[in-house]
């Protein structure tokens, strides 16, 4: 048989149930009605103790979002949502608590284990509590979530960074969230920009004061303290002059989630001089094999490189979700400075991704790149769609774009749409772009030497992507590569 | 025992058979070309030896060391010591010449139940393995075959099979697209691998590589059989005379 044939039965095998995860959440104590209305939006704000003029920012946005109507033109299909017929508010539910690691799924054990994440923190992410005689001896031994987590506190408030979950910063710094919130994504952006405004659960904000390099990625704390934010998440990160944070956002461990819409807002400051690396790892439940479930994730994120010479960095690995419709974009207002986008989107089994950026480039000699890696298997549909635009006062703005999309089986699809604009003449922007089949060849090569068929597509792949990989925190590129190796186990024969 | 049997082989490709019946026998230490036109089939065996998928065996019978190849994955026969040198080695971009080297050789290794070789260990195996091809290492970081040229992925061939040690190593077509310097390179590297232990199956359309890489059998293939066998004097008499004489006998 060919291996084009194999690699479309095997595809056509994979029970994406494999995915399946333990924590079933029993307790729905704290939950607003049903819908979504005025009340709703009242009912989340009281829940979050919420200053009046928050809840009036709200109410503003809901309103707004009553005249809109659900963009359209994103290469994806799906139900329609009954937005009614969602819940918009459920607390923070504890994850269900086990005694040890013996409770959990072998096979869930298993790609912990092909991750290399350590045993100690795969607990902390399962949930695992151990009797307290046994955790001291734990703290001893490795070390603990918690303590580690204070010390990071510690350190990040000796250097001035204010780092913490963004309804905290609505009640203790009203004036900074006040200032910026919505600056960036203004509530009346696009409808699912103007929805998380309004309902809104958490998120993180980051504020790193003028000068200062955070002492951390704010990752490994990330990485141990994993919030659970809930599916309208709202994150608020301003650098002020001079400053550096880098963020990473998410987890390489398989996350799953009741909540079916997931519609974050991620915004960015960046001041003059300043620098934001932001990195994000997704790996939302993508549905079963027949395409039932999954994460339908509706993304808003966008940075404002605000000051002269600042730099706003989007690095992502999108493995997850039924539907991804997500494009991290950069405004590069002050003069000089630069946006970069580092993309790769694995899409498999029957997952649709419509993903890419925008640069709108304002400022003089203003610069952006942008790097899209895309691989679609299975019967997925991988797009890439990008904007890159000039201002009539952007002189000297430059771009680079190269979006390279790799293709596993004859039953997927890869499609890139690019929108270039130049409202001035000496605006130089490059596009480049391929589209290439996995070939049988390589992989036969791959095997002749030794390698096994799930081998070799990991090697070839993870070849293809190597320029985004290296964007990523040191720690979470060997993580990534991994991941993206187990996102596509089975999709070769 | 036999290193490499081919008995009575028949294979199809998309209902044509390709190889009506072919028998090779190859012993340790022993060169053999395989000589032919175009279409003859001598790329059919090779990847049928080195178990490339698309190909159905319809007869026969392939043993290594005894044991039936047939039955067994591309990547455990490249285990057991099978090797071909492609005559197209493919590109793989972003996977840097070395590792590539260093995960395949651990991966031959894995399957034979040895020892990983650690980074150290490996470079120093690889660089003296390059050093005697005259392969520079910055030829080792880049991508593997990534903008070679022609003479560069044939050495690179032979670097891997320097590395891996192989039984048999089947060379396919390997003077395609070299010019007389490339070849005269290569066939020294290939030369130089040449032990008691190891056996040789060189394919080739031209008598010019058997100038360099000196057989001790040479075989005609014609329409999917071998139809005349001989020593190495055997490629000369086709030099001169063609391959129209054999295209009845076939």
């Amino acid at each position: 048989m060919a291996a084009v044939q194999e690699t479309v039965d095997r595809v056509r095998q994979i029970d994406v149930d494999q995915y399946r995860y333990g924590f079933e959440t029993l307790i729905e104590s704290d939950k607003a009605p049903k819908g979504l209305s005025e009340d709703t939006v009242r009912f989340i704000s009281a829940k979050k103790n919420e200053p009046a003029w928050m809840l009036e920012w709200r109410l503003e946005a809901y309103r707004r979002w009553l005249t809109m109507t659900e963009p359209q033109w994103a290469r994806v299909n799906y139900p329609k949502i009954d937005y009614q017929d969602l819940y918009y508010y459920s607390a923070p539910k504890p994850k269900k608590t086990i005694g040890s690691l013996d409770e959990i799924d072998p096979d869930i054990l298993k790609t912990y284990e092909k991750l290399g994440i350590p045993l100690r923190e795969v607990e902390v992410l399962e949930g695992v509590v151990r009797p307290e005689g046994q955790r001291k001896i734990a703290v001893d031994a490795v070390f603990d979530s918690v303590s580690v987590a204070t010390t990071f506190q510690k350190e990040l408030k000796q250097a001035g960074v204010i780092f913490m979950p963004i309804s905290e910063a609505i009640r203790e710094h009203p004036e900074l969230v006040k200032k910026y919130l919505g600056t960036v994504v203004p509530t009346s952006d696009n409808y699912f920009a103007t929805l998380n405004s309004a309902v809104f659960s958490d998120g993180s904000f980051v504020y790193v004061p003028p000068g200062v390099r955070c002492p951390m990625e704010l990752s490994t704390y990330f990485r141990i303290n994993e919030r659970n934010t809930g599916q309208f998440e709202r994150t608020l990160i301003i650098a002020d002059k001079g400053s550096y944070v880098s963020y990473l956002e998410g987890c390489t461990a398989p996350q799953r989630d009741e909540n079916q819409l997931h519609a974050a807002v991620v915004e960015l400051v960046t001041h003059d001089d300043a620098e934001i690396k932001y990195s994000t790892v997704q790996n939302w439940y993508p549905g079963n094999s027949e395409g039932k479930g999954g994460i339908y994730n509706f993304v808003t994120k966008r940075g404002d490189c605000r000051g002269n010479n600042s730099k706003i960095s989007w690095t992502q690995v999108e493995t997850g979700s039924a539907i991804t419709w997500k494009y991290p974009s950069c405004i590069l207002r002050g003069d000089n400075s630069r946006g970069e986008f580092y993309s790769i989107a694995i899409s498999n089994g029957h997952q649709q991704v419509d993903s890419g950026t925008k640069m709108i480039h304002l400022g003089k000699n203003t610069t952006s790149r942008i790097i899209s890696k895309g691989i679609a298997a299975g019967v997925s549909q991988n797009t890439y769609r990008g904007l890159v635009t000039a201002h009539r006062k952007a002189t000297g703005a430059r771009n680079f774009t190269a979006c390279d999309s790799l293709l596993i089986g004859d039953k997927c699809g890869a499609h890139t749409v690019p929108y270039v604009e130049a409202k001035n003449s000496s605006a130089l922007f490059e596009h480049e772009a391929t589209t290439s089949k996995i070939s049988e060849d390589v992989l036969f090569y791959c095997v002749q030497r030794g390698l096994s068929q799930e081998e070799a597509v990991g090697l070839v792949v993870n070849g293809f992507v190597k320029d985004v990989l290296q964007q990523l925190p040191m720690e979470f590129a060997v993580e990534a590569q991994k991941l993206i190796s187990i996102s596509l186990e089975g999709s070769v024969g | 025992m036999s290193l490499l049997e081919v008995k009575d082989l028949k294979v199809r490709v998309e209902e044509r058979e390709i190889l009506h019946g072919l028998s090779l026998t190859v012993n340790p230490g022993e060169v053999h070309a395989i000589m032919g036109p175009n279409g003859s089939g001598k790329s059919t065996l090779s990847h049928v030896i080195a178990g490339k998928p698309g190909y159905e065996v319809t007869g026969g019978e392939i043993l290594f060391r005894g044991e039936d190849l047939l039955e067994m994955s591309p990547d455990e026969r490249a285990a057991k010591g099978v090797f071909l040198a492609f005559q197209y080695p493919v590109e793989i971009p972003g996977v840097a010449t070395m590792n590539f080297l260093h995960v395949a050789l651990n991966a031959q290794r894995k399957a034979r139940g040895e020892s990983q070789l650690t980074t150290p260990e490996f470079l120093k195996k690889a660089y003296a393995a390059a050093a005697s091809l005259n392969i520079p290492r910055d030829m080792l970081k880049r991508g593997v075959n990534v903008g070679f040229s022609g003479g560069e992925k044939k050495r690179n061939e032979i670097l891997q099979m320097a590395l891996f040690e192989p039984a048999v190593c089947i060379l396919d077509e390997m003077d395609s697209g070299l010019d007389i310097d490339a070849l005269r390179v290569a066939a020294d590297g290939v030369n130089a691998l040449r032990s008691q232990g190891r056996a040789m199956v060189v394919i080739t359309h031209y008598q010019r590589l058997l100038n360099y890489i000196v057989p001790d059998f040479v075989h005609v293939m014609s329409k999917g059989r071998v139809v005349k066998s001989g020593g190495k004097e055997l490629a000369l008499e086709l030099e001169a005379s063609g391959y129209a004489q054999f295209e009845d006998a076939a």
